[in-house]
């Protein structure tokens, strides 16, 4: 059995429908990418498995237990840790005090402690009593992966890892995830940017209009496959 | 009466208006929550040290530190089972919440313990004082001030050294983010209030040991808790004490030239505080 599963999960905002039914997951050790266009779903995916949307119970199961109708703190503390879109850094809290913070939820004996989460990102570790907010955007988002990695989760899902970043810097924080991976933990990443995913990514999930359109490894995918799943019509 | 005297004497005052503001510091800091209860809460304070000092003979001290976690349970309830549910975008359900709650606990003091004005005695204390050079302090202003500096310095080392300290400061940044961190801000805003009624509880000591206190006089310390915060700067803990001692000494030094001018030469201060710096002495640098 799957660490993750997902069956017919729907969300709303209001009477707005944002996914139809969507089936995934995710097994021990794996790492999955999902990817899509604007709007297609994915933060709303994970937004649900994460607690910061809650669902009707039935839908989402962890290790064997319902999480879809649990809060966020709740979803923590049974080992699922979020990076979210944008960093979202405490202001008030330095470099390091984000960090520690991240296992404020959780107590765990695992492979990562701050001194873990400076080898993972040495240039953190200069910078530690700095303002979180004073760093650069690349910097922000390896605090932020820090952050969540701090609680030692069994499942870390990362919201747009790139989003905003340059190919260098994205390069710099993907060279991260086998590290990462290596310590035993599932991930699953949301990504616009296709090429990094891929490069990652055991299986990928295409979405479009909150229905999962294509599934498979990224070596079986071909990238007309993908194109017609991104985005609804094959390139002529 | 010589002028360092003056402002000596308003520097222990306000300690004690420091005291007075530092729970509401407290409170607005982590929830943005204004309790217009505050004063009330501190005379319930000083009724419930009285209790215990009638019922079990207890001397004051001891009495206070009975009435602590006494305090911090009731002040843990009214956050999550009440206050909580008063939070959000609009700030004025807490505000008609609080003020009712005001009333209330004003007119259940009156029901339990009648409108007489009653004082807590601390025996020999009261008129005991140190001489220091030209200037004569009461033991008992003294250790008012010497509790408002302690209640200072064990608030800023319990949010910047601590983990519920990180916690406090990252659920007042963005509570939905800190969830996702397993911070459940419910209960860090219950911990708040209990802690604040804790130093309520302190505050109670010194204004019932200082002079009778009724059960209506809540809100005119409110008053005074509140200029002291807002010329500190909202949010700053050291901030607060300036502010409470800025109060003081303009109602000691007002006091000293007209006794009719003593109110109103603090009120005089934080409105001139207000002119030259709007967002206080100490204004927080995010906000």
């Amino acid at each position: 059995m799957a660490l993750l599963e997902i069956h017919g999960l729907t969300a709303f905002y209001g009477d707005f429908q944002a996914l139809f039914g969507i089936d995934m997951s995710l097994n021990e050790g794996e790492t999955v990418a999902v990817i899509g266009a604007n709007g297609a779903g994915k933060s709303t995916l994970l937004r649900s498995i994460s607690g910061l949307i809650r669902n009707a119970p039935g839908h989402i199961r962890f290790d064997g237990g319902e999480i879809g109708a649990l809060s966020a703190p709740d979803v923590v503390q049974l080992g699922i840790a979020m990076v979210p879109e944008g960093r979202r850094l405490f202001p008030s809290l330095s470099v390091e005090e984000n960090l520690l913070i991240g296992k404020y939820g959780r107590s765990s004996n695992g492979a990562w402690t701050l001194d873990a989460v400076y080898d993972l990102f040495p240039v953190l570790k200069e910078r530690r009593h700095n303002p979180g907010m004073s760093l650069s955007g690349g910097q922000q988002q390896m605090v932020a992966i820090g952050r969540g990695l701090m609680s030692n989760p069994r499942v870390l899902l990362c919201d747009e890892v790139s989003l905003g970043l340059a190919p260098v810097v994205v390069r710099d924080i993907y060279s991260a995830f086998p590290k990462i991976r290596a310590t035993g933990a599932s991930i699953v990443i949301i990504e616009q940017d296709i090429g990094q995913a891929l490069k990652v990514a055991d299986r990928v999930y295409c979405m479009m209009e909150g229905r999962v359109t294509l599934t498979g490894t990224p070596a079986a995918l071909s990238r007309e496959d993908i194109h017609a799943a991104y985005f609804g019509a094959h390139r002529r | 009466m010589s002028w360092l005297d003056t402002i000596v004497q308003g520097i222990m005052l306000g300690g004690l208006y420091a005291l007075f503001a530092a729970g509401l510091s407290l409170v607005f800091g982590i929830m943005r929550l204004v309790n217009l209860a505050h004063g009330d809460l501190i005379v319930l304070a000083a009724f419930l040290i009285l209790l215990l000092i009638t019922a079990l003979g207890l001397n004051p001290f001891l009495a206070a530190f009975v009435a602590l976690p006494v305090m911090f349970a009731l002040g843990w309830a009214l956050q999550y089972v009440v206050l909580n549910r008063t939070l959000g975008d609009d700030i004025l359900p807490p505000l008609l919440v609080t003020f009712g709650l005001s009333v209330v606990i004003q007119n259940g003091l009156l029901e339990g313990f009648s409108a007489d004005s009653r004082r807590i005695s601390a025996g020999m204390l009261e008129t005991a004082s140190l001489q220091i050079g030209p200037v004569s302090i009461g033991t008992m202003p003294l250790l008012t001030f010497a509790s408002a500096v302690g209640v200072i310095v064990a608030l800023n080392l319990l949010f910047y050294r601590t983990s519920l300290g990180r916690a406090f400061r990252a659920t007042s940044d963005d509570s939905a983010t800190a969830g996702l961190m397993g911070i459940r801000a419910e209960r860090i805003f219950a911990t708040a209030t209990g802690l604040a009624m804790m130093v309520v509880t302190i505050a109670a000591l010194y204004l019932g040991t200082r002079a009778n206190f009724d059960p209506t006089m809540g809100p005119a310390r409110l008053i005074y808790a509140f200029e002291a915060v807002i010329i500190g700067g909202l949010g700053s803990f050291w901030g607060t004490l300036a502010g409470g001692i800025i109060i003081g000494v303009a109602q000691t030094a007002g006091a000293a030239i007209n006794p009719e001018w003593q109110i109103l030469a603090g009120h005089i201060a934080f409105l001139l505080v207000l002119i030259v710096r709007p967002r206080g002495l100490f204004p927080r640098a995010v906000d």
